[in-house]
């Protein structure tokens, strides 16, 4: 962040400079997690309050605590009952357990992944054949654009249950949603990406004599690239919280969507938390792994800053 | 843009003469699709040659000629395969639909989008600018905060849906407080970028001329720090209709487009399904619009808003 933390030739000044960055971060997660656990005890304070007075015992202050951080079904779950959920279907279950959070997140990964793929590539395609042709991109812009403004996203449970009376169930229709939701900020970056080159630089392959092929190649697609990543990254966590949306419908019975919906029926909260944070894990290793595609890329084109 | 030469003509109508026998063959194959294919052909053509002379009003023509192509080939699919409308009703019956329920998509619509997703909005917005300006006098604090906001903004924050119906109740106050933290992050990050934007030299500026903190903040950073305010204004107009319309999945009175879609599904009454849709997409256009109104009010000062005059 500061100029310090520029200058890898310097060591020490790396270091303080790492340290910069990291300590504000720690020290707001920690105030977070004390707000949290203040929250949990105010919150919940009213249901130990009245199982006390029915049991008709009188709580001192030390026990009233610990008994508003234990509940089977808080009001607001303190952080280490989240924690030990989150590890508990992570490692205390078997994979293939309807308990374990690996076995549910598999399956919204699967959809995600799927439809991540076909939405970016359809995205890139489309964008290539707008650049490319008049009438195409004065047709499908204006409706790419506006489509932007309109929330999709509300309308996905309803495309899984007409699929599902159709007769297709099981990772499609997720996919489907995962790809309409990532196909619109991969065609807007990649169009904006492919028309970066400037007049100077398309007049320059034009003296080359380049063919249109060539001046794709070499020129607009690798000057796309930075914006590519971009979007691929909001594409991605884009394509999870659609298949997320895509699991509440009732009748879904796997996938971390189905898992918060099921834990709000039955009012399971520590079951929501944790299927939360587990969306929530998901989506930062997915956005990492593409910024460090983009990031190994980049370098190796010479285009990283 | 002059119109273009004839060799380029012939080029931008490559794709079309490309694809015309692969459609036709498609068409005698399933000769019911016949008409579907050749107003496909005509329109397509008509957006080329159009686009290509550069005849006046083109750019807006040729989008409404693509959308009422969809639209009939839709309208036109529907009829001629006799589609159920339990999986795909024609547009025209959604027309109907619409006229027909136009009091009860009134309702929903006051109940989701200007109870829910409005206060939400204007809640959200309001704190998460507060907030900026709040950690704005703290470099700790943006350090720390900035990271973690960043992180949050791509989070699915919908999740959390099920846990504020839980504390709100069914009614719209649970969907407002769905989307005032859906909106808080990405507001927060932009207007913390936005105070950040202007360099040394004003700055500098305004402590020549002994401009206490409030006034520097309100004549020169929080002018600079708006085209940054209104990108993420914009971009959570859209969230905010998502975030109220997902909440009353998860429980609502019985009004509301969210819980409207939900028991349409249920008995198959697909053409409501569909009218919903068309008010949630009418009203997120309208509120960008909107948006992009104000914005172009507030920012006229701004080089992306004097360009698009010019």
């Amino acid at each position: 962040m500061t100029d310090l933390a520029r200058a890898p030739s310097d060591k020490t000044s790396w270091r303080t400079g790492h340290a910069d960055r990291v300590l504000p971060v720690l020290v707001v997660l920690l105030v977070i997690v004390g707000i949290w656990y203040l929250a949990a005890i105010g919150m919940n304070a009213e249901w130990v309050r009245d199982q006390a007075a029915r049991a008709d015992e009188d709580l001192t202050s030390g026990e009233f605590l610990r008994r508003t951080l234990i509940l089977d079904r808080p009001v607001l779950p303190a952080p280490h009952q989240v924690a030990s959920g989150l590890w508990d279907g992570i490692f205390g279950q078997k994979i293939t357990s309807k308990r374990s959070l690996i076995y549910h997140g598999w399956i919204t990964l699967s959809a995600t992944l799927a439809g991540f793929a076909i939405g970016s590539l359809a995205g890139v395609v489309l964008a290539v054949g707008i650049v490319h042709n008049r009438a195409m991109d004065q047709s499908v812009m204006p409706w790419a654009v506006a489509s932007q403004t309109v929330p999709i996203l509300a309308i996905a449970p309803m495309v899984i249950v007409v699929f599902a009376s159709a007769g297709i169930t099981g990772l499609l229709p997720k996919a489907i949603i995962a790809a309409w939701l990532s196909f619109f900020p991969v065609l807007v970056g990649m169009v904006k990406g492919l028309r970066t080159p400037d007049a100077m630089q398309l007049d320059l392959m034009r003296s080359w004599n380049a063919s249109d092929r060539q001046v794709f190649w070499r020129l607009r697609l690798p000057s796309s690239l930075p914006f590519l990543f971009a979007s691929l990254k909001v594409a991605v966590a884009a394509a999870l919280v659609g298949t997320i949306v895509g699991e509440l419908p009732a009748g879904a019975s796997a996938g971390l969507g189905a898992r918060l919906l099921s834990g709000s029926y039955y009012g399971q909260t520590i079951q929501i938390w944790a299927a939360l944070l587990a969306a929530a894990t998901l989506a930062a290793i997915l956005v990492a792994l593409i910024g460090m595609i983009q990031k190994a890329t980049l370098e190796h084109m010479g285009l990283a800053r | 843009m002059k119109p273009v030469s004839r060799q380029e003509f012939r080029r931008e109508m490559m794709p079309t003469l490309l694809a015309a026998p692969f459609l036709i063959l498609a068409a005698a194959i399933a000769p019911p699709l016949f008409p579907v294919v050749l107003l496909w052909l005509i329109a397509w053509t008509l957006n080329v040659a159009m686009t290509s002379l550069n005849l006046p009003f083109a750019r807006v023509l040729t989008p409404i000629i693509f959308g009422a192509t969809l639209l009939l080939i839709w309208e036109l699919s529907c009829r001629i395969f006799a589609i159920p409308s339990v999986i795909l009703p024609p547009p025209s019956q959604i027309g109907i639909s619409v006229l027909q329920n136009a009091a009860i998509l009134w309702t929903d619509f006051v109940q989701t989008i200007l109870k829910g997703a409005l206060t939400g909005w204007l809640m959200g917005a309001v704190a998460a600018v507060m907030t900026a300006i709040a950690i704005d006098r703290s470099p700790f604090l943006q350090r720390g905060l900035l990271p973690i906001g960043n992180f949050v903004a791509a989070l699915p924050i919908v999740g959390i849906a099920p846990i504020l119906v839980m504390w709100f109740g069914f009614d719209w106050q649970s969907k407002a407080a769905v989307v005032v933290v859906m909106v808080f992050f990405p507001i927060l990050v932009n207007m913390v970028a936005g105070l950040a934007a202007t360099d040394q030299m004003q700055r500098d500026q305004m402590a020549t001329w002994a401009a206490p903190y409030w006034q520097s903040l309100w004549k020169l950073r929080m002018p600079a720090a708006m085209p940054f305010l209104f990108n993420g204004l914009k971009i959570t107009s859209t969230l905010a209709l998502i975030g109220a319309i997902v909440a009353e999945f998860f429980g609502s009175p019985t009004k509301g487009m969210g819980f409207r879609i939900s028991t349409a599904v249920g008995r198959l009454d697909l053409p409501l399904v569909w009218a919903e849709i068309l008010v949630a997409a009418i009203a997120g256009t309208l509120f960008y619009g909107i948006v992009a109104l104000l914005e172009k009010k507030v920012t006229f000062w701004h080089p992306s808003q004097r360009n698009k005059r010019a």
